[in-house]
């Protein structure tokens, strides 16, 4: 009946009788700060759960920290890619651990000594950067989304955030402003754009409008405080805030400026889109957004007060406004922005909602500071045609609320 | 005593504001010209022809070599047909790891081949050299290039049988489906586009 601790797991920071009587022993003779610097080898978090930890001393300091072993956020990976939980996150930051994959031949692995940039082409002086030389130049940090172009999935009714558009993560980006290493090499008149290339085995290239990097391209070593993942490019990568994830090139080895475009397969035959009777290429911006993550399948919601939840963002600029409907989209409310709002940023909205019980259906929409209001799918395909494809749709995506409060995914057809 | 106390702290004061100014001036200089730093060093030549595999819509870049219809045939089945199909083509229920690069020209099938979806021929040699075969990217000469490049835009009715492909025709090889590409008509604002 008085079972005092439950041991979840039996791994080194688990407290075994040896450490506790080491501790005890060690108690008597060293300093608090010694006691607690026993197993600062191993990775300690407590995992011993006590009925009442205010009973017993808990684990040491440790090299690396880890987890509550009671959270378990996981990518969801496919063959080619892996999406962000968004539904277990809070706010808009993403674990570097959590942020989705999208690459096409792999990870390469790099020794960050070895790893060069060489820039040529339409320039003075063509060059080549090592990674020391690139963290020399003036250090920028900023917090920005990266998003898949083809981040949409629909279908069922059990979907999570994490299944309907899992394609994008934020962080806060550290490196060089491009614009500094292309004054470095000095750019030649004729130029207007730049081919980016990665050094992973599908030595991934695009090309780039030169004007982005006089605008806000970097070239980035970190990731929310220590050296960029190897998934996100290890050790360097380009950023090109509020652009598509693919032309964010990764394990960036070369950028070559030229008069004109490339034409690489991944801005042909890749991340281009039926509208009407054409095919749109070079759509680089991605167009507002936002998606209701709690209350979001497989949540379950109680009568009352419930704070919706989510996040919105814009490929061009700043989110100014979103708006929260309780009623099928009959009417629409403001919802709270968290300050402070960044421009290309995931931006935290919330919209307190007193639920009577009734089945309903919640949807939120954006408006952008270009006036860009969130559409819904039935426009895009207006707009677009049936033959609509999977990049570059943002459309307004409703969860519907059971009278039981379980939450379900409405899916809603468009394809031909 | 006093007073002088005073005096020093209003010599201090007006230093210091003088300091901070001088600061903010030198700092809009800089970003009005910014400095050349002086990191990393220059490129060599053997560096960038190493590295500079691109080749351009406009075929700059396209290296020496040629290619024909029969050998890329040969060469397609030996090294691409088991991820990208016999021919080239999507047959039976199991969708193919590759997917499939052939179907009739223009054809308004849900599949997006060489010949309906793709508007440069030079992109079909830019990316087989640079990341084909998949298990083995970088593995295949020039010429097989160009071989395979014939191939796959023969099986697609876009050139004919006896075309020897190289760095000066290749270009000029027109895709049925350029016609349909058209430049990023959305320009931000209110329209949904």
């Amino acid at each position: 009946m008085k079972e005092k601790a439950k041991i979840i797991e039996k791994t080194p920071g688990s407290i075994s009788r040896r450490t506790l009587l080491g501790g005890i022993l060690a108690a008597a003779v060293l300093p608090v700060d010694e006691l607690f610097a026993l197993e600062k080898d191993t990775i300690n978090i407590p995992n011993v759960i006590n009925e009442d930890p205010t009973k017993a001393p808990g684990p040491g300091p440790s090299p690396l920290g880890k987890r509550s072993t009671f959270e378990k956020p996981v990518r969801k990976p496919s063959d080619i890619s892996s999406r962000t939980p968004l539904q277990d996150l809070h706010s808009t930051i993403t674990p570097a651990d959590l942020h989705f994959e999208r690459h096409h031949a792999g990870i390469p692995a790099i020794d960050p000594d070895k790893h060069q940039l060489l820039i040529h082409g339409l320039v003075e002086q063509p060059m080549m950067f090592t990674l020391a030389d690139l963290k020399r130049f003036p250090s920028i940090t900023r917090t920005c989304f990266i998003e898949c172009a083809g981040n949409f999935r629909t279908g069922k009714e059990e979907m999570t955030p994490q299944d309907i558009l899992g394609l994008t993560s934020q962080s806060e980006w550290t490196g060089v402003l491009l614009s500094t290493i292309f004054n470095e090499v000095g750019v030649q008149a004729e130029a207007k754009w730049f081919l980016a290339e990665g050094a992973d085995a599908a030595v991934m290239t695009r090309t780039i409008p030169l004007a982005k990097a006089w605008d806000d391209a970097m070239i980035v070593y970190a990731q929310n405080g220590e050296a960029i993942r190897p998934e996100q490019g290890y050790p360097i990568r380009l950023l090109l805030p509020g652009f598509e994830g693919n032309m964010n090139i990764k394990w960036l080895r070369r950028i070559e400026l030229s008069e004109e475009p490339y034409m690489t397969r991944e801005e042909t035959s890749k991340y281009t889109y039926p509208v009407k009777d054409k095919i749109r290429m070079f759509s680089f911006e991605m167009d507002a957004r936002s998606i209701i993550t709690y209350p979001s399948y497989p949540q379950q919601i109680n009568k009352g007060y419930v704070e919706i939840r989510g996040l919105a963002w814009s490929g061009r600029g700043k989110v100014i406004k979103v708006e929260v409907s309780t009623d099928s989209g009959k009417t629409w409310e403001i919802a709270k922005l968290q300050e402070p709002v960044l421009s290309k940023a995931h931006t935290y909205f919330r919209y307190l909602w007193n639920w009577d019980g009734s089945s309903t259906e919640i949807l939120s929409r954006v408006t952008d500071e270009t006036g860009y209001l969130q559409p819904t799918l039935k426009q895009l395909v207006e707009v677009r045609g049936p033959n609509i494809g999977g990049y570059h749709m943002n459309p307004v995506t409703a969860w519907q609320i059971r009278k039981d409060g379980s939450v379900l995914f409405k899916p809603e057809n468009y394809t031909k | 005593m006093v007073f002088s106390f005073l005096v020093v702290l209003i010599v201090i004061s007006i230093n210091d504001s003088f300091v901070v100014a001088q600061k903010r001036q030198s700092l809009n200089d800089d970003l009005k010209k910014p400095i050349k730093f002086g990191f990393g060093r220059a490129a060599t030549g053997v560096e960038i022809t190493a590295w500079d595999i691109d080749v351009r819509s406009d075929g700059k870049g396209l290296p020496a070599g040629q290619g024909d219809v029969k050998k890329g045939k040969v060469i397609y089945h030996s090294k691409c047909a088991v991820c990208h199909g016999v021919g080239g083509r999507q047959t039976g229920e199991a969708k193919l790891p590759g997917g499939a690069l052939v179907s009739d020209t223009l054809a308004t099938g849900k599949l997006k081949t060489i010949g309906n979806y793709w508007p440069y021929a030079t992109t079909l040699f830019d990316y087989i050299r640079r990341a084909m075969p998949y298990n083995l990217p970088g593995s295949l000469t020039n010429n097989e290039v160009y071989s395979l490049s014939a191939y796959l835009l023969n099986a697609n009715n876009i050139v004919g049988d006896s075309v020897v492909l190289n760095a000066e025709n290749l270009a000029e090889v027109v895709m049925p489906a350029k016609k349909l590409f058209i430049m990023d008509d959305r320009r931000g604002g209110a329209e949904i586009k």
